[in-house]
């Protein structure tokens, strides 16, 4: 005992030392166990939980959103259900590309923005998705005909069910319109600018001489260029999934127009989706807003209540498809059965319509898109505008362009470090379109 | 245990695990050149290098092996999700033609120096006061590394509302004393400021308890000779203080220059959505902002990679360059 004592406590501290590093081994790798997919079968009256990885506001949950998740568990009492969310759509994307190509850290669904749904269909993404063409009560043409062509990789896997689509109307303010002497009724309003974006501008104009005084027009150069974007048939990418976004005209069109709305000092000078454009709602300093119907919800949140009726929302100049999403069911997950059913029954177009009542998201199914109760749902908070009515009619006219895997990069590229570059600094057009240009030859290089 | 020891002294053959416990024991009494006495000088000059070893293990696991894969990586093509192809210098040739490298590296560098310098200068101040005996000395001692312990994304956001270009208190501290609104979010210099305001507010206690431990260990008698000869306590500080712990001054500086470097949290934190670019035009975008864009926004895991090897060259450097400066000052002192 003696003789050992040094040698064992030596011995102690190796082990305990090796044991650290073994708890820290495994610690990491305990995550990746969930490739075991043995468990994939199993009976489904088995306790489990669920989780649905997605960004933004779907609208399932039960404090906000239409109670979706509570609901399920009422019909399947077994399942539990957890969403993880994030915020932003890019942040999310880029993490769950690297949960995908690691294996780990992912949830049972994850849901793909629309942006980035071509990226996530080249093969080394698409692999580990769950091939929906292969379920058993999938069908393609329950959704709008552009949906699920989207979320088709070049060998026919489809590797999400779509959720919502977002046609884009304007959200306006009917105060402060009237204030500048514009016309206030929504459909007088959407006949003035009919038909052509520059219309738009030049209301902004008009509102600008007349208008409250610190007050922009719209609220964000990126918010126009997407909404003027959306209604072009030609994007960033071509039908054969070339990049043109430097040759394309809807891109020059869409651009045109949000830098002249910036030189004309229409704008806000806000990037969207930050906590200053949240602060910005509140305290009133733009009168419109592109809304894709999926915004409603925001535009209702981030106002508050004290500017209850104060906004409507008029038809766009040109219909235009900004955003919709799409879930995935993850194939290394242990219960893929479940989740896919899951994954089903959110998309299904009787809870796509829960969805819209509650929250605005727009159906992405041409059932839910037709149904009754989509048609007649009106928006208390917009002083009862029908706003299923408005987006209907708008998601039936959009006229699809084809998307590329770099869509959601050019985009968030010319939006943020383009026009917003543009609009905070003051940088000249020109310039802006140069350092668009240097910037994405910088992050697709090699790739495009 | 007592069974082999007494096993030993009777000359019988020992397990390998008695002649690792009791060494000095048999050592002695075992025959010269005999495996027993191999054993033992096995046991004192392996048994160390058993004993470090976890540390190096799990160095060579998550440090090494990242490093060196790194490395390799960094002279591939190799996307997110794919197989590498072999590219050579590559992507090297391609990082020194990119101009947005340029400007990370420039803003790393400019960035760095606006929090380090005067982050180092305030913790000299700092340490030099809480060195002198004054009341609750205890609580501020622990109060200025109160910082240190807040997480950086806590305090970055709370810089963020303090330096929000509509609402925040600092333009509105600043328009009381007529100076317009300065948009701290997207120009240059402003960001840059609002951005080492961070880092040097996280750091400084830091380093001044750094400062402070080495402060305590000067003798008190030069204080009191500088005293007697009339030296204010500026002087002192001066003459006195800093020449006495010049070691830990450059051991911080060091730290705080990898610390610089590698400059990521602060400025992603505080540019929001706008985070990973630097700003609209990359105006705070450092080094390894650059390699976070290229490895996860856009997926070249081979362009990430040279970038980080860049980046650990640079600091290699900087690193000879202090080394040097510190061994001339060593030998201009005599040391």
């Amino acid at each position: 005992m003696r003789t050992s004592g040094r040698t064992r406590k030596a011995a102690v501290i190796a082990v305990a030392g090796l044991a650290t590093c073994a708890t820290l081994i495994t610690g990491c790798s305990s995550k990746s166990d969930n490739k075991s997919d043995g468990s994939t079968k199993s009976p489904s009256n088995e306790q489990i939980t669920l989780r649905i990885g997605d960004f933004g506001s779907f609208g399932y949950d039960d404090k906000t959103g239409a109670a979706l998740f509570a609901e399920y568990h009422k019909l399947h009492p077994n399942i539990t259900i957890k969403e993880d969310n994030v915020a932003d759509s890019g942040v999310y994307w880029n993490a769950l590309k690297l949960h995908l190509n690691q294996n780990s850290g992912l949830d049972d669904i994850q849901a793909i923005e629309i942006g980035f749904v071509a990226e996530a269909t080249k093969p080394q993404f698409a692999s580990k998705f769950v091939d929906f063409s292969k379920v058993k009560g999938f069908n393609a043409s329950d959704w709008v005909d552009y949906k699920e062509k989207e979320a088709t990789t070049t060998d026919g896997q489809i590797i999400g069910l779509g959720t919502d689509i977002g046609p884009t109307a304007i959200c306006y303010r009917k105060d402060m319109f009237k204030q500048a002497g514009l016309p206030t009724d929504r459909d007088t309003v959407a006949a003035q600018w009919n038909g052509d974006w520059q219309k738009f501008i030049d209301m902004g104009k008009q509102f600008k001489a007349n208008g409250p005084k610190g007050v922009a027009w719209t609220d964000a150069a990126g918010g126009l260029f997407n909404a003027v974007l959306s209604s072009q048939t030609t994007q960033y990418t071509d039908d054969s999934g070339k990049l043109i976004y430097d040759s394309s005209p809807g891109v020059k069109t869409a651009w045109d127009l949000a830098s002249q709305a910036v030189e004309n000092g229409l704008t806000g000078k806000l990037d969207q989706f930050t906590d200053n454009w949240n602060s910005a709602f509140k305290n009133s300093k733009f009168a419109t807003v592109a809304c894709p119907s999926w915004m409603v919800g925001l535009v209702a949140t981030n106002s508050g209540p004290a500017n209850q009726g104060n906004w409507d929302v008029a038809q766009p100049p040109q219909a235009g498809n900004w955003g919709g999403s799409f879930l995935g069911v993850v194939k290394s997950g242990k219960h893929v059965a479940e989740a896919t059913a899951l994954a089903q029954w959110l998309t299904a177009a009787p809870q796509q319509v829960k969805v819209f009542q509650k929250f605005g998201n727009i159906p992405s199914t041409t059932a839910g898109l037709s149904d009754p109760a989509v048609l007649s749902t009106t928006n208390p908070y917009f002083g009862d505008t029908p706003i299923g009515k408005i987006f209907s009619a708008t998601a039936t006219s959009i006229k699809p362009a084809p998307i590329g895997p770099n869509d959601g990069l050019v985009k968030d590229t010319i939006t943020k470090n383009g026009l917003l570059d543009m609009d905070q600094r003051g940088t000249s057009k020109d310039k802006a379109w140069s350092n668009v240009q240097a910037q994405i030859k910088d992050k697709v290089g090699d790739q495009g | 245990m007592a069974t082999s020891v007494r096993a030993t002294s009777d000359g019988s053959p020992p397990s390998s695990r008695t002649a690792r416990s009791s060494p000095r024991k048999s050592g002695g009494t075992g025959p010269p050149g005999g495996w027993r006495a191999k054993l033992y000088r096995l046991d004192t000059k392996a048994s160390p290098y058993a004993y470090v070893a976890p540390f190096f293990l799990c160095f060579a696991a998550f440090g090494l092996f990242p490093l060196i894969y790194t490395g390799w990586l960094s002279l591939n093509r190799v996307e997110l999700g794919t197989d590498a192809k072999w590219v050579g210098f590559h992507n090297y040739t391609q990082l020194w033609d990119n101009t947005f490298f340029w400007t990370a590296l420039r803003n790393t560098f400019t960035l760095g120096l606006i929090s380090t310098v005067p982050q180092l200068m305030m913790a000299l101040g700092l340490a030099h006061l809480l060195n002198y005996k004054l009341r609750g000395r205890g609580f501020f001692r622990v109060a200025i590394l109160a910082p240190y312990a807040t997480s950086i994304a806590a305090a970055t956001l709370v810089f963020v509302q303090l330096f929000n270009p509509d609402y925040g208190m600092i333009n509105q501290l600043l328009g009381h004393v007529g100076i317009g609104n300065v948009s701290w979010d997207s120009s240059k210099w402003p960001a840059q400021i609002a951005i080492s305001a961070i880092v040097t507010w996280r750091w400084t206690g830091y380093n001044a308890l750094i400062y402070l431990a080495a402060m305590q260990a000067v003798p008190m008698d030069l204080y009191e000779a500088a005293a007697l000869d009339g030296a204010s306590r500026f002087r002192q500080f001066i003459s006195v203080t800093i020449p006495s712990i010049r070691p830990t001054i450059f051991f911080t500086i060091i730290v705080s220059t990898i610390g610089a470097t590698q400059l990521f949290g602060e400025p992603l934190m505080f540019g929001g959505n706008l985070g990973v670019s630097g700003g609209t035009d990359h105006q705070y975008q450092t080094l390894s902002l650059y390699m976070y864009d290229k490895g996860w926004q856009i997926g070249e895991l081979g362009q990430a990679s040279a970038v980080a090897w860049v980046m650990l060259l640079i600091l290699l450097l900087i690193g000879a360059v202090q080394m040097l400066v510190v061994r001339s000052n060593r030998r201009k002192l005599g040391g």
